[in-house]
C-alpha cells in the first residue's frame, strides 16, 4: 500500500487531475456568464502543480515500486510543463470569450495534458509512460478540434487523430517488444537486461526502433513531421502554441529518459539516426519555412526545425547534450508560446487574419504587440539576450564537445536560413503599411499578462541563463547512473 | 488432442470470419461475420490460458466496439458505397503486406519456436489462474496505472462530448 | 486449476453446442417441414402492420453515435471492475478503496455527461 511519502512524489498529477475534474463537474453548475471563474481555477490548479513539483523535490527518490521516479530531470520538466499549463490557461481565456467556445472542457483538457505531461517527465516505466502519453495525447486531439464550426479545425483534429493514435501504436508496439526483449518495463531493470546476457538484443534493437518512430512523431522530427504544419494551422492558435510546447517537451523527456538510461553507449547504435533526423529536421523546417504566408504554417515549419535543434543536442549523447536539449526546451518553450499567443490575439473573430501580410504596419498600429512578437521572434531567431541564443549555443557546444562538427556546422547554417523569415515578420510590421483592414482588439489584461510573463522568461533565460543551467546539467546526469 | 482440435476450430473461425468480413457487400454483414471472426480470437486467448484477455476480447470488442462500429454503419450513408467497386486498387498493397506476413509466419515455422529465445517475464507464474493472476498484479504493481486509467478515460468522455455533442 | 484446462469449460462448449444445435435445427426444421408461400405481401417485413416506408439503412442522428462512444467507454471501466471481483476478498479494505477513487473518476465523468444533457433524449431548452 502506498504511503504518504510516496503519494507525496506524485503531488503535481494529483493535484492536476484534482482541479481538472473539480472544473469538469464544476463547469455544468456555472453559468454562462461565470465561465470564467473556471478559468482562474484552472490557474489555481496549474500553479499549485507548479509548487507541487517543487514541494515533492524536497523529498526525491522513487515511488511506487520504482514506477514513479522524483529526480531533478523529472522536476525540471515538471515544472516546465506546470508553467506552460499555466501560461496556455492564461493566453486562453480571452481567446475563448471571444470565440464564444465552450470554457470548461477546454481547462479540464488542458489540465488533464499537463497532468499526462507531468506524468510522463516523472515516470520510469513504459507502461506508466505510454499512459502518460495517451492522456496527454487524446486531450490534445480533442484541443485541436476546438473550434468546431471551423473546417480547417476540424481536419487538424482529424489528421492528428489518426497520425498521432498510428504514432503511439508504433510506441505501443514497441514497449510490448521490449517487454518480449528483456522480461520487463521498468526501465532501469531493462538496462540490467540489456548490459547482462540474458535479452533477445534483436528484439530489443527493433523494439527500440518501433519506440523511436513513436517519439519521433510526437516531437515531430523529419521524416515523422507531415502532420505538423496542417495541425498547427488548423488548430486554434492558443491550442497551437500549447502543442508546439507542452506535448513536445514531455515527449522530449521520454526521448530522453527511455533512450539514456536503457540503451548502453546509446551513441553507437544509434548514432546515425538522430544525425540523420536533427538534419532532416532542421532542413526541412527551415527551408519550408521560408516560402509560407500564413504565419500559424511558417511557425509550425520553424517548430519542426527547433525539434531537430533539440535533436543535435540529443545526438551528442552527453549530459551535457542532454542539459543543453533541456534548456533549450524550455527558452524555446516561452518564445514560441509567447509568439503564438501574439498571433492568437491578432487573428481575431474566428481567426480571420491569419497571414503575414496583415501584420504590416503592427509596428504603428499596437507598438506594445509588435515589440513583443519582435522580442519572441528575436529569440528563436537566437539573437544574444534572450533565451534562444543560449538555448543554440549550449546545443553547438555540445555538438562540437561530442565531435559532431558537421551537424554543429550545418545547424548553424540553418539558424542563418531560419533568420531570413523570422526577420521578414519584424519587416513587414514596422516596415510596409497595411494594404487591406485589420481591425484589432485592445489587449485584455489576461494576455497581456501571459505576454509579459513569457518575455520575462525568455529576457530571464537570456541574461541569467545560469541557474536554469546549472539545474539542468545536475539533473541531466541521471543518464549515466 | 483435445487442444488441437479446439485450436482448428478457432482458427478457422478467426480466418473464415476474416475473409467474410472484407468480401461481404452488406457493411452489416461485414460486421456480423467480424463478431465471428473476433470470437474466434477470444477462443485462441483461452487456449492459451488468458482467460482475462478473452474476457476483454469479448466485452469490449464483441460487445462495445461491435456496437460502435454498427452504429458507425448506420451513422454514414452506405447506398453509395454499395454501389462502388468493391476493392479499390489498394488491394495491390494489401496482398504484398499479406505475402509478406504469410513469408515470415512460414520462415518462423521452419526455424522452430525454440530457435526465439524470449526474456523472462518478471512475474514469475504460479499456479493460479489467469484472472486471478492479473488482478494480483493490477492491483499491487500496476495499482497506479490503473487509477490513471480513470483520468484517461475521463479525458476521453470529454473528447466524445466536446466532439460529438450539438451544442455543448 | 484443473489438470486439463479444456475440460473446465466443457459446460460452456456444451452450452454453445446447445444453442448451435436449437438455433440450427429450429431452422433446418421448419425449412424442410414448413409450407412455402410466397408473395409480396408475405415477403414484406411486417405482413400485416404499416408498410415500411423507404430503407432502414438511413442516416441516423450523430446523437446515436454519442451514446455508443460513451457506451464504450463505461464499458472499458467495467472491464476493470472484473479483475477486481475475482480478487476482491483478498484485497480487503485496501482495494475497496482504491477501486472506489477509480469509480468516483468515472463517476465525475457520469455526472459531466449527464449535465450536460447528453442523455437528454427529448428536446428541451438546453
Amino acid at each position: 500500500m502506498p504511503d504518504s511519502a510516496q503519494i507525496l512524489r506524485l503531488l503535481p498529477e494529483i493535484l492536476l487531475s484534482v482541479f481538472g475534474t473539480l472544473i469538469m463537474v464544476l463547469d455544468p453548475l456555472t453559468g454562462r456568464n461565470r465561465k470564467a471563474l473556471l478559468g482562474v481555477l484552472a490557474l489555481v490548479g496549474a500553479y499549485c502543480a507548479w509548487i507541487g513539483a517543487l514541494v515533492s523535490y524536497a523529498n526525491p527518490g522513487p515511488a511506487f515500486g520504482g514506477m514513479v521516479t522524483v529526480d531533478g530531470f523529472a522536476t525540471f520538466f515538471r515544472l516546465l510543463v506546470c508553467a506552460i499549463g499555466f501560461l496556455t490557461v492564461l493566453a486562453s481565456m480571452s481567446y475563448l470569450e471571444r470565440n464564444e467556445l465552450p470554457q470548461g472542457e477546454y481547462y479540464a483538457l488542458v489540465l488533464f495534458g499537463v497532468a499526462g505531461q507531468s506524468l510522463m517527465a516523472v515516470s520510469g516505466e513504459l507502461v506508466l509512460i505510454f499512459l502518460g502519453l495517451e492522456i496527454s495525447s487524446i486531450s490534445t486531439y480533442i484541443l485541436a478540434g476546438f473550434l468546431r464550426e471551423d473546417a480547417k479545425s476540424n481536419e487538424a483534429s482529424l489528421k492528428y487523430f489518426f497520425l498521432g493514435s498510428f504514432a503511439t501504436a508504433f510506441f505501443l508496439y514497441g514497449v510490448a517488444l521490449t517487454y518480449g526483449a528483456t522480461g520487463s518495463t521498468k526501465l532501469v531493470v531493462i538496462r540490467q537486461a540489456m548490459e547482462g546476457k540474458d535479452a533477445n538484443v534483436v528484439l530489443a534493437v527493433i523494439a527500440g526502433a518501433l519506440m523511436f518512430v513513436g517519439l519521433a512523431f510526437k516531437v515531430s522530427a523529419a521524416p515523422f513531421q507531415v502532420w505538423t504544419p496542417d495541425v498547427y494551422q488548423g488548430a486554434p492558435s492558443p491550442v497551437t502554441a500549447y502543442l508546439s510546447t507542452g506535448p513536445k517537451a514531455a515527449a522530449f523527456a521520454i526521448f530522453l529518459r527511455i533512450f539514456f538510461t536503457t540503451v548502453p553507449q546509446t551513441g553507437v547504435m544509434w548514432g546515425w539516426l538522430l544525425w540523420t533526423c536533427a538534419l532532416l529536421s532542421m532542413t526541412i523546417g527551415n527551408f519550408a519555412a521560408l516560402v509560407q504566408t500564413d504565419i500559424k504554417r511558417m511557425l509550425a515549419y520553424s517548430s519542426i526545425a527547433h525539434a531537430g535543434y533539440v535533436l543535435v543536442a540529443f545526438t551528442s549523447c552527453t549530459p551535457i547534450g542532454a542539459a543543453a536539449a533541456m534548456f533549450y526546451l524550455a527558452a524555446y518553450a516561452f518564445m514560441n508560446l509567447g509568439a503564438f499567443t501574439v498571433v492568437s490575439h491578432l487573428s481575431g473573430r474566428r481567426e480571420q487574419y491569419v497571414a503575414i501580410d496583415h501584420y504590416a504596419g503592427l509596428g504603428r498600429r499596437r507598438p506594445f504587440l509588435a515589440a513583443l512578437l519582435t522580442i519572441f521572434l528575436l529569440s528563436l531567431v537566437g539573437i544574444p539576450l534572450t533565451g534562444g541564443f543560449f538555448g543554440k549555443f549550449y546545443i553547438f557546444r555540445a555538438a562540437v564537445n561530442a565531435d559532431l562538427l558537421w551537424l554543429a556546422v550545418l545547424g548553424l547554417l540553418n539558424s542563418a536560413v531560419a533568420a531570413y523569415y523570422y526577420l521578414k515578420v519584424i519587416v513587414v510590421m514596422y516596415m510596409q503599411e497595411p494594404k487591406e483592414e485589420v481591425t484589432i482588439e485592445p489587449v485584455p489584461a489576461t494576455l497581456a499578462a501571459t505576454l509579459v510573463l513569457a518575455a520575462g522568461a525568455v529576457f530571464f533565460l537570456g541574461v541569467y541563463p545560469g541557474p536554469v543551467l546549472d539545474f539542468a546539467t545536475r539533473s541531466a546526469s541521471f543518464s549515466r547512473q | 488432442m483435445l487442444d488441437t482440435a479446439l485450436f482448428y476450430i478457432f482458427a478457422a473461425l478467426t480466418l473464415g470470419g476474416g475473409v467474410l468480413t472484407i468480401t461481404r457487400r452488406s457493411a452489416v454483414h461485414s460486421a456480423i461475420w467480424l463478431i465471428t471472426s473476433l470470437l474466434g480470437v477470444a477462443g485462441l486467448y483461452l487456449l492459451q490460458r488468458a482467460e482475462f484477455l478473452a474476457g476483454v476480447q469479448v466485452i469490449l470488442y464483441v460487445g462495445g466496439i461491435m456496437v460502435l462500429f454498427l452504429f458507425v454503419i448506420m451513422l454514414v450513408n452506405l447506398d453509395q458505397a454499395a454501389k462502388e467497386k468493391r476493392f479499390s486498387g489498394q488491394k495491390w498493397i494489401a496482398l504484398a503486406c499479406v505475402a509478406a506476413v504469410a513469408l515470415q509466419a512460414l520462415w518462423f515455422v521452419s526455424k522452430g519456436a525454440g530457435r526465439f529465445t524470449l526474456g523472462q517475464p518478471s512475474i514469475a507464474g504460479e499456479n493460479l489462474g489467469n484472472s486471478e493472476h492479473v488482478s494480483r498484479v493490477l492491483f499491487s504493481q500496476y495499482l497506479l496505472p490503473f487509477e490513471l486509467a480513470s483520468i484517461l478515460l475521463l479525458v476521453a468522455i470529454i473528447g466524445a462530448v466536446v466532439m460529438a455533442k450539438k451544442r455543448i | 486449476m484443473s489438470p486439463s484446462y479444456p475440460e473446465a469449460y466443457f459446460p460452456i462448449l456444451l452450452q454453445v453446442g446447445l444453442a448451435v444445435l436449437v438455433a440450427g435445427g429450429v431452422l433446418v426444421t421448419s425449412h424442410l417441414l414448413g409450407r412455402r408461400v410466397r408473395n409480396k405481401t408475405k415477403d414484406s417485413p411486417y405482413e400485416c402492420g404499416i408498410t415500411p416506408v423507404g430503407d432502414a439503412r438511413g442516416r441516423f442522428s450523430v446523437k446515436f453515435y454519442l451514446v455508443a462512444v460513451l457506451f464504450i467507454l463505461f464499458d472499458v471501466e467495467v472491464v476493470f471492475l472484473f479483475p477486481w471481483a475475482v480478487v476482491f476478498r483478498e484485497l480487503g479494505l485496501f482495494g475497496f478503496f482504491s477501486m472506489l477513487l477509480y469509480m468516483a473518476l468515472i463517476l465525475a465523468g457520469f455526472f459531466f455527461v449527464w449535465k450536460k444533457g447528453v442523455l437528454d433524449w427529448a428536446k428541451r431548452g438546453r
